[in-house]
Formats: C-alpha cells, sequence, structure tokens
C-alpha cells in the first residue's frame, strides 16, 4: 500500500514538472513557432517545382543556453532578409530558404550542426555563429568541404583566418577596444580608466587587451586592472580596489548578466564613475537587471536604431513590424550577414563553394544597416563602430567612430 | 577463478580485442564511404563518448565513489596530447598540419600524443585521488568537481599559442607548456582523429574495463561498492584500491580528452569541458546503470544519438531528452540495467546458469 502510494506519488512529481517545463517553454518558443510552419510551407511549395527548387542555406546559432537570447535575436533578422528577398522574387528566380540548427552554445554541437547542413541538407552557404569559439569549430568544418560560412557577429580575430571560405560582417576585437579608447579620452576626457575584465572568456580578453593598449597610447592611465570568471557573483574585492584607485571611468568588457550585477554592487559601493564596455551590453536584458545602475553607461556597437540612414530607418520599420520589438545589434548584424550573402549570391558566376567566396570577397562599399560594408583581403568587415548610452533603461546614440 | 580459465579468458580477451581492430578497421576504410560524413562524424562523437562513459564506470559505477570531475581528466589528456602533436609537428616538420599518410609519422606521434595523454590524465588522477579518497560521498564529489574546475581555470589562464617553430625553439619549456590557448581554446590542432583511431581505442577500453570488472581488483572494487567497512574488515586496502580505480578511470579519460582534441569540428576549449561535460559523461552511467559495461555502452550511444534525432524539432528537443531521463528515471531508478550486463538480464539469462563465484 505505502509503496503504491510512493509510486503514484512520484508520477504525480513527475508529471507536474512536466507540465511546468512544458509551459514554460510554450510560453518562450512563441517567436520560432511563428517561423516554422512558415519555413514547412515553402518547403511544400518547393516539391511542387523540383526544377527550380529553393537555394538552402544553412544557420547554426544558440537557440537555447546561456546565450540564447543573442542566438534568437540573430534568427529574427536572418528570417526578415529571406522574407524579403524572396517577396523581391529571390535570387536568379529560386526562392532562399534557411535551414536553422540549434547549438546550445557547445562547440562539439556547432561542429555537428555544420556537417550535418552541408553533407546532409546540402547547404548552398552556411550563417552563424554569434559565439567565436562556436564559429571557430563550425568554420573549421565549413572549410573542410569548401563552404562559405559568413558569421554575423564572432568578433574574435582568429575566426576568418581558419581559410578562405570563412567571412564576418562585423568588426574585430580590436577595433571595439580601440573605439572605447578613442571615445573615453576624446569624448569623455578622461585621463585615468579601470578595467574590469571576464579572464574566462577571450571576447573580454580581446577587447580588455586592445583597449589598454590603445588607451595608453593616446596618454591615458590604467588605474587599476582586475579579473573575474564568468558566472561570479560578488565582485566587491574587485570593486573596492577599483573604488581605491579613483578612476574616471571604468571599462567593463564583459557580458551582459555579469556587467548588470557589477553595475549593482558598484553603485553600492559608492562608485560613481561612468561604466563603459562593448557590444557584450548589447541587451535589452541589462536595464532590467541593473535597473539604476547602469544608466549613463556607454557602450560601442554595430548600429544604433536612431541612426537616420535610410537603411537603418526601414530596417527598424520591418523589424518592428514583424516582431514588434526594437531590433538590437544582433539582430542588424544576422539581418546583414543575410543580406551581403543574398548580395554576393546575385553576383557570383554560380553558387558553387568558390564562386561563391570570390563574389562574397569581391563586397565593396555595400550600404548595410550597420554602415558600409567592404570585406578586406583578410576577408573581415571594415566598417564604422558606434557609441551608445544607456538612458531611461533605452539605448541612445551618442558617436560613431571610424575605423583607423 | 582457476588457471584454465584464465587461460581462456586471456584468448578470448585478444579475440575480443582483435575483433575490434577488425572493426575499426572496417569503419574508417569500407563503411565511412557508406554512411558519409556525417554518420562518421556522429560514430566519432559516439567512440569518444563510449570510452568516456565506461572509464567514469570504473568509479562511479564498479567502485561506487561518485566523482564528478572526469571532464578535467578529459581536458588534462587532451591539452597533453594537442600541445605534443602540435608542437611536435612544428618542430619536427615545422608546420602543424597533418603530416603523413595513416600510419605515417604523423599518426604514429598522435598515437604517442593519446598515449602521453591518457598518462599525463592518470597523474593528475592520482595526485587528486591520494589525498582525496580517504573522503567518502558528498566530499569526494566536492573535491573532484573542485579538481575539474580548478584545471578549467588553470587552462584560461594560459597564453596565445606559438605559431612558427622558431618561436617554440627560441622560448623556454615554461612558456611552452602555459602557451595553450587560454579561453577561447587551442587553435590549429592538426585533425587526426578519425574512426579508425577512435574505435581502436574503444575496444581497448572496453577490454580492459571487462579484465577489470571479472578480475581480482574488480571484486576489490566491487565490495567497497558494497560496504567499505566490510571491505576493510576483510583485508581490502581500500584507500590503495580506490586510488588505483581513479588512475586507471582517469587515464582512460585522458585518452578521450586527446581523441576529442584532434577532432575536426569541435574546438578544444576550457568553457567545454567543465562541469556540464562531467554531468553529461554521469548522466550516461546512471542511466545505463552504475556497474553495467553494456549499460554504459548503450547508453553513450542512446544520448549521442538523441540529441541528433531530435534536431528536427529544434527548440523542443532538449525537453524532450529531459522529458526522457525523467522517465527513466522515474521507471528504473537503477539505470537501463542497474548493476547486470544486457544478457543477464530478462529474455537473454539463460536458465540455470549460476553466476561464477
Amino acid at each position: 500500500m505505502t509503496q503504491l502510494l510512493r509510486t503514484e506519488k512520484k508520477l504525480f512529481a513527475a508529471a507536474l514538472v512536466l507540465g511546468v517545463v512544458f509551459a514554460g517553454c510554450k510560453r518562450e518558443d512563441k517567436p520560432a513557432e511563428g517561423s516554422g510552419p512558415a519555413a514547412g510551407g515553402a518547403s511544400g511549395t518547393a516539391g511542387a517545382t523540383p526544377g527550380d527548387g529553393p537555394i538552402l542555406v544553412g544557420e547554426y546559432s544558440s537557440m537555447t543556453g546561456a546565450e540564447a537570447t543573442f542566438g534568437q535575436s540573430t534568427h529574427n533578422g536572418i528570417m526578415l532578409a529571406v522574407e524579403e528577398v524572396n517577396a523581391a522574387g529571390g535570387i536568379k528566380g529560386r526562392k532562399v530558404e534557411i535551414k536553422l540548427y540549434d547549438t546550445q552554445g557547445k562547440t562539439q554541437e556547432a561542429g555537428t550542426a555544420v556537417t550535418r547542413l552541408i553533407t546532409q541538407d546540402k547547404v548552398t552557404a552556411v550563417l552563424g555563429e554569434v559565439a567565436s569559439s562556436l564559429s571557430l569549430a563550425g568554420g573549421a568544418v565549413a572549410q573542410q568541404f569548401g563552404v562559405p560560412m559568413v558569421t554575423p557577429s564572432s568578433t574574435n580575430e582568429r575566426v576568418t583566418k581558419i581559410g578562405d571560405m570563412i567571412f564576418r560582417v562585423c568588426f574585430i576585437d580590436p577595433f571595439q577596444g580601440y573605439v572605447m579608447a578613442k571615445f573615453s579620452r576624446d569624448n569623455l576626457k578622461a585621463a585615468k580608466v579601470a578595467v574590469l575584465y571576464d579572464q574566462s572568456q577571450a571576447y573580454s580578453k580581446g577587447l580588455k587587451d586592445a583597449f589598454v593598449k590603445s588607451f595608453t597610447e593616446m596618454g591615458g592611465e590604467i588605474a587599476s586592472e582586475q579579473a573575474y570568471n564568468k558566472g561570479d557573483s560578488d565582485f566587491n574585492a574587485q570593486l573596492a580596489n577599483i573604488r581605491d584607485a579613483k578612476p574616471d571611468a571604468i571599462f567593463i568588457p564583459g557580458y551582459y548578466t555579469d556587467v548588470g550585477n557589477i553595475a549593482l554592487q558598484a553603485r553600492k559601493l559608492g562608485i560613481t564613475a561612468p561604466l563603459m564596455g562593448g557590444d557584450g551590453w548589447d541587451s535589452s536584458e541589462l536595464p532590467k537587471i541593473a535597473g539604476e545602475a547602469i544608466e549613463g553607461g556607454y557602450f560601442s556597437n554595430h548600429y544604433s536604431h536612431e541612426e537616420q540612414r535610410p537603411e537603418v530607418r526601414n530596417f527598424v520599420k520591418a523589424y518592428q513590424a514583424k516582431y514588434s520589438a526594437v531590433p538590437d545589434g544582433l539582430a542588424a548584424m544576422g539581418y546583414d550577414a543575410a543580406r551581403l550573402l543574398f548580395d554576393a549570391m546575385k553576383r557570383a558566376a554560380s553558387l558553387s563553394g568558390k564562386d561563391l567566396a570570390q563574389a562574397i570577397g569581391e563586397t565593396k562599399d555595400y550600404a548595410s544597416v550597420t554602415g558600409k560594408i567592404t570585406i578586406d583581403a583578410g576577408r573581415n568587415a571594415r566598417k564604422p563602430a558606434v557609441v551608445l548610452q544607456i538612458k531611461g533603461g533605452k539605448h541612445a546614440y551618442v558617436a560613431t567612430i571610424d575605423p583607423k | 577463478m582457476n588457471g584454465g580459465a584464465a587461460v581462456r579468458s586471456v584468448k578470448s580477451n585478444a579475440a575480443a580485442i582483435a575483433a575490434g581492430v577488425l572493426f575499426a578497421v572496417l569503419l574508417q576504410f569500407v563503411l565511412r564511404g557508406v554512411m558519409g560524413p556525417f554518420v562518421s562524424k556522429v560514430m566519432l562523437d559516439i567512440g569518444i563518448n563510449i570510452i568516456l562513459a565506461l572509464s567514469l564506470n570504473i568509479v562511479n559505477g564498479f567502485t561506487g565513489q561518485f566523482s564528478i570531475g572526469h571532464a578535467g581528466f578529459m581536458a588534462v589528456g587532451g591539452y597533453a596530447a594537442a600541445a605534443i602533436t602540435y608542437y611536435g609537428s612544428l618542430l619536427l616538420w615545422g608546420s602543424a598540419a597533418i603530416h603523413g599518410d595513416i600510419m605515417g609519422p604523423g599518426d604514429m606521434l598522435f598515437l604517442g600524443a593519446c598515449g602521453a595523454g591518457g598518462c599525463a590524465a592518470a597523474l593528475a588522477g592520482l595526485v587528486v585521488g591520494l589525498p582525496s579518497l580517504r573522503l567518502r560521498g558528498d566530499y569526494l564529489a566536492i573535491v573532484t568537481l573542485g579538481f575539474g574546475e580548478i584545471i578549467r581555470v588553470l587552462i584560461q589562464q594560459t597564453g596565445d599559442v606559438l605559431l612558427t617553430a622558431d618561436e617554440v625553439r627560441s622560448a623556454s619549456p615554461g612558456t611552452v607548456l602555459t602557451s595553450l590557448g587560454g579561453s577561447l581554446g587551442f587553435p590549429g590542432i592538426p585533425f587526426y582523429t578519425n574512426l579508425f583511431w577512435v574505435w581502436i581505442w574503444v575496444a581497448v577500453t572496453l577490454a580492459a574495463v571487462w579484465r577489470l570488472k571479472y578480475s581480482g581488483l574488480g571484486r576489490a572494487f566491487l565490495s567497497i561498492r558494497e560496504d567499505e567497512l566490510a571491505a576493510e574488515a576483510m583485508g581490502v586496502p581500500t584507500t590503495r584500491v580506490k586510488v588505483t580505480a581513479f588512475v586507471i578511470s582517469a587515464f582512460f579519460a585522458g585518452i578521450a580528452g586527446a581523441l576529442f582534441a584532434h577532432l575536426v569540428g569541435t574546438t578544444l576549449n576550457p568553457g567545454e569541458l567543465g562541469f556540464q561535460k562531467s554531468f553529461d559523461i554521469i548522466i550516461m552511467v546512471v542511466l545505463g546503470g552504475m556497474g553495467s559495461i553494456s549499460g554504459s555502452i548503450i547508453a553513450a550511444i542512446v544520448l549521442t544519438i538523441l540529441p541528433e534525432a531530435l534536431r528536427a524539432v529544434a527548440d523542443y528537443r532538449m525537453i524532450a531528452y529531459a522529458v526522457f531521463l525523467i522517465a527513466l528515471m522515474i521507471w528504473r531508478p537503477s539505470g537501463l540495467f542497474g548493476v547486470r550486463e544486457l544478457w543477464e538480464l530478462g529474455p537473454f539469462r539463460r536458465r540455470g546458469e549460476a553466476k561464477p563465484s
């Protein structure tokens, strides 16, 4: 009897857990659900006309895991670009279709996803990843099979060095460090800056190194250099050191979750110096986590939705109409990566890996949402960066800083 | 076990390894063309996961200790092997590209690196095991967790890799040892891992674990799991036996790490080999049944294929995966097979055959 009861209890508990899990997931996954049937419908029509089937483009993104908002924004941007190119008649008379695989933010998954995209789904090109470590894993596979890959926002230098098939539409880490150094010297007139970076993330370390180098070259002084590890929750020791160094500003090139906690604890310790960071700050979650504490903070980013260029205005309008949200930088990068790829497909002699890679490499002064893009010999994008300020929980445009 | 049985089992053991080698050769040279690159990639992942699950099973399953730092040993082995092949290739041949054909000098370097990676991990196992295996239960779990995290953080502190042979020659050994790529991972490792090497190592691991389970030492492992006090009273040197289990387990984890490091489509980075990875391996062992060899293998296969098969349902796949695990834990809390093997269960069981005593 008691045994039976216990089993029943266990079952009930399990059912409860499952119920909660499913309920939770349904709410979160609404936008993705919307894109599912659309893709399915498109493939249905493709089956009807086999001769000129759609051009299949692979995408691998972190749709789940710690950086899921990055992957979802990027995917939204890409889907918008696909919709537009299909509405305008497609490429060479063929429609474009996206095949998306989740990477969970794991490199092994990224490698398998790209292998599957290329060898099973036979995609023409690959879009992804946001995180540099994942792009390195996926990129090696794309290079091996000779399929061009365009990463929307992997800013680490090493990614495009994999080989001649790997491109990016974002600037690289050293440039972001330079931008914030220049901004703090020229606009904030800062003489002494403290640095607090995430030593477990290559992204954060790369930005820090570039910032320190550029800032000292410009005659500034690094008051204090402190490190933390991703997932830390107590930053008081580092912040107390920074407070004692009395900096004019603090550079925190981390991801938004940690930055939010750091900002809260810094203000609690009585630090009033302005906070600065890189594009890892670009999430609507940051003001929600840090509230007042992050107000007035500056960060470098790929674009500002307040810019008045026609590309930006059209993109923001279309994005808002489709997703009823203001697009963040990652959405803009996803949109640009997809559009740049489609543009190259239109220009390419054929859709073979070699011809397509050549066409992407020849991209020059391409008017995109995140600024005029020219792909250089290193397959990196040469383009300006913008500096934004967090005001009232929103991102306000402050300045544009051009490449050196 | 009498002498005749021992000879017989050595023979069947050799036969098992020979069969494994044959399977590996078949996979690499015949079936790879048929399977295509994607299935091959999954087969590689399966092989590596089998080695990981089998090796963790020695500590968590046979000996009944709870180690949650297995990815740490994997990282030690992976980084040691990667440093040997990468810097070795630079010094010997001037570039880190793949050198020579199958069984050529490059492959031999890789094989040596695998062995060295295993030994480095075994050494780490000894260093961690000696002081900590006097602890029991939760305390050991905490120490192993701490070990995994220490390894991860240490690797994160390393600098960028050296790019040319001249740089390596002019650098001090200390500099070379601390140039492992830091948090973004070790770049430029030649991709030596293929089906042949992975499945050879699967065969070796399987044979070793199999022999272990039914050896005197294996009995000692099992006695510690069942009742440590009683085992000690019966004259089993518990600490030494536990350390031995730990070292053997770490050795094969190091091998798996070395294979993982040289696999195309992964980056050897410390974030990947953190405690999440340790848990993935634990799940395989628990799911298959603590102490069951066939259980570990089947769980490793199922848990590698399942996320891949469910990829089509995109965002929902991790939920389906979790549901599967929860369901299994409710209806079979001791794992698929418990401590038994596949053929000791239900329809496979041969009647009247008593367990060897």
